[in-house]
């Protein structure tokens, strides 16, 4: 019994359910169908039968199906030779995906005999442990079923009791959003824990020197590994900067001439026009920079003499830039249009010229929202991630120069998580500790942009 | 306009033409003034249009260089060769059993074919040349027909199959034949017998069906976009599945029933926050919490649909509320005055009213999980794979992974492949848009 034909037959039920209970309440109404002598209209009573069927069970399926693996593979590990049990962490790690993989005929290669019975044994208890599930679900089902079907009468209150059930659920969706902040800060937290423990914070902040690569052996040369991020924060921020330099100027003018200058037309034209440019996947920006822009860089430094990287950061915050022009361009667009016609009318009135008005009068008004826009477009290029993995490269150079080739936070957590990994090293680790830096600093951005939109939107609505 | 000028030039009448010609504002310094003042009003509206021309050219230039080096990736060249499906090589020992038939040297048969075309071809180096001319995978095309119809064995057929990625290039263009030999993938020999096939008209280029029916390959001319397809769509229907109803169902609570409380703020602020979450933090969440945690299968696009919906979720909540909030109380009123509870009030007049709102933010949320690849490389969706995925729990990899794993590749016939399936996927993209635009547009009420 698989569990997708268990959760095949837990809907099949609860339909059936739903079925019952309402047929029951029409022979609870009467033989001639007096539905007004019912408390609540039919489809309740079906829809209390049927959430009684389908819930309880629903929550044994789901709380024995998350836990049947690790509980099967323990079961097998301990019946394994004493030889394999007494393996390190990290290689009974290995073990045990060997097991693992085996048991789903992932690997077709020949195994230890030992490992190939554990695999048999793990395959087989996890289909025993199928079939129980499916056994314990569905007499939950029926049982809910059963119960619910006889409280079904004419003065009971389905209606009630089915919408508190709803609105438990509407409570559980809403406070999802939260389940997964916590589980951002609290898988970043643990595994950063981790890594921490083996490399002091402060070496890992204010470190020089990135180099993640652990020795297999001990006596290797660079055994140590170098956890210094400040290489890549140097690199995030040099790209960012770069990105801001083209779209903050950009954006802004845009967003100024679409408000004050443009025609309706142009303006109809051109604002989503524009707009598709934040609708473009980030992966095809990276193709563009690493095939394109780059190359078109390299040449034209060439031709004046410079030396320029193969992956400058140039070239990956140009084109980061370009993608962020929207994000600048359309909230300023907000804010200016937002700036009360009277302003402007009174600026006019004083024989401003447009220009001079939209100087000296707009943008200082609309200045905090202008801020917080460009501050949620520098947490955006902060966290951008597929620009700069196809177009930055992995030389952790610490250098300001837009013209070499420096890496940075988000290029190091995808290189060092992509494939396979072993949990246990800092290097794996380390990834973690990176996104968690750079979580907080978005956050931070984030809170603040948010903050002064809201504060600025109060002012003059 | 100074404070001086102003002082100086107490009410001027505009009938007093004489005194408005001898007034300070009409002296040279301040003609001169007022040509600067529009001067640079032109200035910086020239500047504004040009930050607009900008992102504008610069989106084009983007789509241009996508089109110009991704159209051709639809037609593949083709060479006709006169194989002999020669007893000597396909049944050796005189067995045409199907295992027997996979065995067989289907390279020689390729080979022979050529050398036949091409006589000088038949040195040691010339045969490793003309070989070089067709692709690999006409070797499982010829073993495919001969499986399908064994009686095959012994006879002769002219046959189209695939050419080498680097004939395709030379034939599209992509390569220049041009350079010096050292520098070209092909050499002059090879040149010489493309050339003559071409003049035989035993060179085309055909519509390349593989590359919308197929999966990934580790030569350019084999790979297809099909399976990253799918990966794409079994991912954006768990996501969906997943996002929009608890989506609809948190902004309904938010938007409708949830008290005005430090609870309820602390979620909101939590939404709006998560919304600008960088993505490949979500990675790293599904990484740690999907996979670790859970045990659930790498590279499957049921993790990688959660992982997308977890992100895609605070854009639904904000589109519904947004939508919920547009629909007027008087409806609500009116329900509640009927004798509506508060859920059927919800669930059977505001939300039905509200649903195109919902639709055309949720398609727009979809648009965008479609494009997303960061948080995906860290489930371990960046995989090779050359299967075509029969479910959502099967490893699979989806279209932006793919244009990224093919970017990543050396070849130049990977160029034009992913520009190729970048357009498949703006495609897509552009259509989800112009659903919702459509959507907007058809259902948009105005109370």
């Amino acid at each position: 019994m698989t569990p997708s034909l268990t959760f095949a037959l837990l809907c099949v039920l609860a339909a059936g359910g739903y079925a019952l209970g309402r047929a029951a309440s029409m022979k609870a109404a009467g033989a001639a169908g007096r539905i007004a002598r019912l408390h609540s209209l039919p489809g309740y009573y079906g829809l209390y039968v049927a959430l009684w069927c389908a819930l309880p069970a629903l929550a044994v399926f789901a709380a024995t199906t998350l836990f049947k693996g690790g509980i099967a593979m323990s079961m097998v590990t301990a019946a394994l030779p004493a030889e394999f049990r007494a393996l390190p962490a990290d290689q009974f790690s290995l073990v045990v995906s060997d097991i693992r993989n085996l048991a789903a005929g992932t690997v077709a290669s020949s195994p230890r005999p030992e490992i190939a019975a554990a695999a048999a044994r793990y395959a087989s208890l996890k289909s025993i442990f199928d079939a129980c599930i499916a056994a314990l679900a569905l007499a939950v089902a029926v049982a809910g079923l059963a119960y619910a079907r006889g409280k079904v009468s004419a003065t009971f209150r389905a209606r009630n009791k089915v919408e508190r059930v709803l609105t438990i659920m509407l409570i559980v969706a809403s406070t999802l959003a939260i389940l997964t902040t916590i589980g951002i800060v609290a898988s970043l937290v643990f595994e950063s824990a981790r890594f921490f423990a083996r490399i002091p914070p402060l070496d890992f902040l204010f470190g020089l020197t990135w180099s993640p690569q652990t020795a297999i052996r001990a006596d290797q040369v660079g055994a140590s590994g170098a956890f210094g991020a400040v290489p890549l924060f140097v690199g995030t921020l040099v790209i960012a900067a770069i990105a801001m330099i083209v779209a903050v100027p950009t954006g802004l003018m845009s967003a100024v001439y679409m408000a004050e200058y443009a025609t309706p037309r142009f303006r109809a034209i051109a604002k989503p026009v524009l707009e598709i440019l934040a609708g473009i996947p980030t992966v095809v920006y990276g193709f563009f920079a690493a095939l394109t822009i780059a190359p078109m860089i390299q040449d034209a430094g060439q031709a004046v003499g410079l030396d320029v990287a193969a992956q400058s950061a140039l070239a990956a915050g140009v084109v980061m830039g370009v993608m962020i022009i929207p994000f600048v361009s359309s909230l300023s667009d907000d804010v200016i249009t937002a700036v009360p016609q009277a302003m402007r009318d009174g600026s006019y009135a004083l024989g401003a010229t447009r220009a001079e008005t939209a100087w000296l009068v707009l943008l200082p008004a609309a200045l905090p929202g202008i801020a917080a826009s460009v501050i949620l477009a520098f947490s955006r290029a902060l966290g951008e991630t597929m620009i700069v993995v196809m177009a930055a490269g992995l030389a952790a150079n610490l250098t300001v120069n837009p013209l070499s080739a420096v890496t940075t936070v988000t290029v190091h957590i995808a290189a060092l998580l992509v494939g396979d990994q072993e949990f246990d090293s800092p290097k794996t680790l380390s990834a973690f500790a990176l996104g968690l830096v750079l979580f907080v600093v978005t956050l931070t951005l984030n809170i603040v942009g948010l903050r002064i939109v809201k504060a600025y939107r109060e002012q003059y609505d | 306009m100074t404070d001086a000028s102003l002082a100086a030039s107490p009410h001027t009448s505009p009938a007093n033409a004489s005194a408005n010609a001898n007034s300070v504002h009409m002296t040279d310094a301040a003609r001169a003034r007022l040509r600067r003042r529009y001067a640079a009003d032109r200035r910086f509206r020239r500047v504004g249009l040009a930050a607009v021309l900008f992102g504008v050219s610069a989106l084009g230039f983007l789509l241009f260089t996508i089109l110009s080096n991704g159209f051709t990736a639809f037609r593949q060249t083709e060479l006709r060769l006169d194989i002999v499906f020669s007893r000597d090589i396909i049944a050796t020992d005189g067995k045409t059993d199907s295992r027997a038939i996979r065995a067989a040297d289907w390279a020689r048969l390729v080979r022979e074919s050529l050398q036949a075309k091409f006589p000088d071809a038949r040195d040691r180096r010339g045969s490793r040349l003309v070989e070089a001319l067709v692709s690999p995978g006409a070797q499982g095309q010829l073993m495919d027909m001969v499986l399908a119809d064994p009686s095959l064995i012994g006879q002769t057929r002219t046959v189209w199959v695939l050419a080498a990625s680097d004939i395709d290039m030379i034939v599209k263009g992509h390569a220049d034949r041009g350079v010096a030999e050292e520098a070209r993938r092909v050499n002059d020999r090879q040149l010489a017998w493309m050339d003559a096939l071409q003049k035989d008209g035993a060179l085309r280029l055909a519509f390349n069906t593989r590359f919308l029916t197929g999966a990934d390959s580790r030569y350019p001319e084999l790979v297809g976009i099909w399976g990253g397809i799918l990966g794409s769509l079994y991912t954006l229907a768990i996501t969906l599945a997943l996002a929009f109803p608890l989506g609809v169902m948190a902004a309904i609570y938010l938007e409708e029933f949830a008290p005005k409380n430090r609870f309820t703020d602390l979620i909101e602020v939590n939404i709006n926050n998560l919304a600008a979450v960088p993505s490949i933090v979500f990675g790293l969440l599904g990484l740690a919490v999907f996979l670790n945690a859970f045990g659930m299968p790498r590279s499957a696009p049921l993790v990688g649909g959660c992982v997308l919906a977890l992100m895609s979720l605070p854009i639904i909540i904000i589109a519904a509320r947004a939508a919920l909030r547009a629909v007027p109380p008087s409806i609500r009123e009116a329900a509640l005055g009927l004798g509506a509870s508060r859920l059927q009030m919800v669930l059977h007049h505001v939300l039905p009213l509200a649903m195109p709102g919902i639709l055309t933010g949720t398609i727009l949320s979809m648009a965008h999980a479609l494009g997303e690849t960061a948080p995906l490389l860290m489930i371990g969706m960046v995989a090779f794979i050359v299967d075509i995925p029969s479910g959502p729990l099967d490893a699979a990899t989806v279209l932006p992974v793919q244009i990224f794993m093919w970017a990543d590749s050396p070849e130049r016939g990977f160029v034009e492949k992913t520009s190729a399936a970048i357009l498949v996927l703006l495609i897509f993209l552009l259509g989800m848009n112009a659903v919702a635009i459509w959507l907007r547009k058809r259902f948009e009420r105005r109370w």
